[in-house]
C-alpha cells in the first residue's frame, strides 16, 4: 500500500527546483517510480509530495555533442538498449542497459533515476564511472558538473543538493583505441559484484579505470589495481591479471551482505577483472 | 497546477482518460493510486495479480502502448492517454489470441497464476520480434517468474504460437 501523497507536475528544470528547494525533505523527485515507489510501499520512506519530472522537455535524448555523448535523465534503459549511437559509440553501456533487472523494470526506469536513487546493487554508476562520465545537476539558478567519481556519497546517497535535478549524464565520446567493459555477477535479482573495465591501446596500456560496484555501499575506483596495469603491453597485463585482479578486490571496500560475504565479493572481483579484460581487448 | 484538481484539502484529483482493451475509461484518481488496484478493485478486471509487488516475479504484467510494465509499480495516473491491455482484452470477438491458443494446446500452464502475464509479456515480444531465438525469448521473459516451474512448456507454447502468428501474416 502506498501512503497518499501530493503530485507536483513541474515543467520546467527551474519549477522543479525550486518546488524541491520549498518543500525539502519532504518533496522527492520521481521518475520511472522502479526503485522509489518499492521503498514507499515498504514504509521504508515517507514523503508528502512527489515532484514528476516527466513533464520536464529534452530529457529523454542521446546526442554526440563536443566531444561527448550526452544521456538525458530521463531516458529509460528500454530507449538506452535500443539506441543506435550508444552501441556506436559505448557499446559496453549498451550491453548493460540490455541486461538491467528485467523488461519491465527496462520500460519504466531512468538513468537518472536509478543513479540518483544509489541503491549500491545497481549497474549503471559503476561503468559510468570507468568511462570517465560527468553528471549535470541543474537548479533555478545554474547547473554544475559532477564527475561520476564524486556523485556517488554513499549508499543511497548522491552529491546532489536538495534543489538539484540530475539532468544528464556526460560520457567522453570514446577514440578507436578505447576499450570497456562491464561485467556482474550474482544470484539474487541484484548483482552481488560489478566491475568496469576502461583503458585505451595505445603501445600498452593506458588510462586504465577500473570502478567495482555492489560489492560495498557505493560504487568505487580501485585505483591500486590500475596502477598495476598502467602502462603494460597486452601480454604483460594478461600476465599480472591475478594480482590486479586480488589488488581491486581488496580495494573494493566489500562488505559482507545478503549477496555475499566480503571475501567472496573480492575473489568474485578478480574473477571478473580478467574476464573484463578479455572482453575488452577482443 | 493545471493538471489536478482539488476536491478537499488532503484529497488530490487526476483526471484520468484512457483505453483498456480498446474502451475509452475516465475517471478521476488520486496519486498514490496503482495501476494493479485501479483494474482490479475498480475495474473489475482480475487477470492481473499481485504477487510479490516488487517487480520481480511479472504476475501483474500489462501491456501499456504494447510494452510489458508491472501494474503494481505503476501509478495510475501514468496510463494518462495511453492504451492499456489486459488479458481480458486479448481474445477478438470471442476467438482466443494464438499464444492464448498455444498455451492450451501445448499445457503452458498449471496453476495458472503466472499465466496472464507470461502470454501478455510473450506478446510484447513476438509483437518486436515475431521470430526469437530460444535465447532471445529466454533473455525477454527473464523477469516473469512460475512457481510450478513449468517453463519448459510455457516456452514451446510461445515458440509454437510465434510459428502460428508467422504463416498467418
Amino acid at each position: 500500500m502506498l501512503r497518499r501523497f501530493r503530485l507536483e507536475e513541474p515543467e520546467t528544470v527551474a519549477e522543479a527546483s525550486e518546488i524541491l528547494g520549498r518543500f525539502g525533505e519532504s518533496a522527492k523527485i520521481y521518475a520511472g517510480g522502479t526503485e522509489l515507489l518499492l521503498a514507499m510501499k515498504e514504509g521504508l520512506v515517507q514523503y508528502e509530495r512527489l515532484v514528476n519530472l516527466k513533464k520536464l522537455k529534452g530529457l529523454n535524448e542521446v546526442a554526440q555533442e563536443g566531444g561527448e555523448i550526452r544521456i538525458g535523465a530521463l531516458c529509460t534503459h528500454h530507449q538506452l538498449e535500443g539506441s543506435v549511437l550508444l552501441q556506436k559509440q559505448l557499446p559496453a553501456l549498451t550491453k548493460l542497459e540490455q541486461n538491467v533487472a528485467n523488461v519491465r523494470v527496462r520500460q519504466a526506469g531512468t538513468l537518472g533515476g536509478n543513479l540518483c536513487f544509489a541503491e549500491p546493487h545497481a549497474d549503471p554508476g559503476t561503468l559510468l564511472m570507468a568511462l570517465g562520465a560527468k553528471m549535470i545537476a541543474a537548479k533555478s539558478t545554474g547547473q554544475r558538473e559532477i564527475a561520476a567519481a564524486e556523485f556517488f556519497v554513499d549508499a543511497y546517497e548522491t552529491s546532489l543538493q536538495t534543489d538539484e535535478v540530475l539532468t544528464e549524464i556526460r560520457v567522453p565520446t570514446p577514440s578507436a583505441k578505447s576499450r570497456s567493459a562491464y561485467l556482474k555477477f550474482g544470484y539474487l535479482e541484484r548483482p552481488s559484484v560489478g566491475l568496469a573495465l576502461a583503458f585505451n591501446l595505445n603501445g600498452g596500456l593506458r588510462d586504465v579505470r577500473i570502478a567495482v560496484g555492489c560489492a560495498g555501499p557505493a560504487p568505487r575506483r580501485v585505483e591500486e589495481a590500475e596502477s598495476m596495469l598502467e602502462g603494460k603491453s597486452r601480454e604483460e597485463a594478461e600476465r599480472i591479471l591475478p594480482q590486479a585482479g586480488a589488488a581491486a578486490g581488496r580495494a573494493s571496500q566489500a562488505i559482507s551482505d545478503l549477496h555475499g560475504a566480503q571475501d567472496y565479493k573480492e575473489h568474485i572481483v578478480g574473477v571478473l577483472l580478467k574476464r573484463a579484460f578479455q572482453s575488452a581487448i577482443g | 497546477m493545471a493538471t489536478a484538481m482539488m476536491k478537499s484539502s488532503d484529497t488530490q484529483l487526476i483526471p484520468l482518460s484512457f483505453t483498456l482493451n480498446g474502451r475509452l475509461q475516465e475517471f478521476d484518481v488520486e496519486p498514490h493510486e496503482l495501476l494493479l488496484d485501479v483494474v482490479r478493485e475498480r475495474l473489475g478486471l482480475t487477470g492481473v495479480k499481485r504477487s510479490c509487488d516488487v517487480q520481480v516475479c511479472g504476475a501483474c504484467t500489462l501491456l501499456v502502448d504494447g510494452r510489458p510494465v508491472s501494474a503494481c509499480t505503476t501509478l495510475a495516473f501514468e496510463v494518462r492517454g495511453r492504451s492499456v491491455l489486459t488479458i481480458e482484452g486479448l481474445a477478438e470477438n470471442g476467438k482466443l489470441h494464438p499464444l492464448q491458443e498455444a498455451f492450451i494446446e501445448h499445457g503452458g500452464f498449471q496453476c495458472g497464476f503466472c499465466t496472464p502475464g507470461m502470454i501478455l509479456a510473450a506478446k510484447a515480444l513476438l509483437d518486436e520480434n515475431p521470430n526469437p531465438t530460444e535465447a532471445e525469448l529466454k533473455h525477454f521473459m527473464h523477469g516473469n517468474i512460475c512457481r510450478c516451474t513449468g517453463y519448459k512448456k510455457i516456452i514451446e507454447s510461445i515458440m509454437a504460437a510465434a510459428k502460428k502468428m508467422r504463416s498467418k501474416s
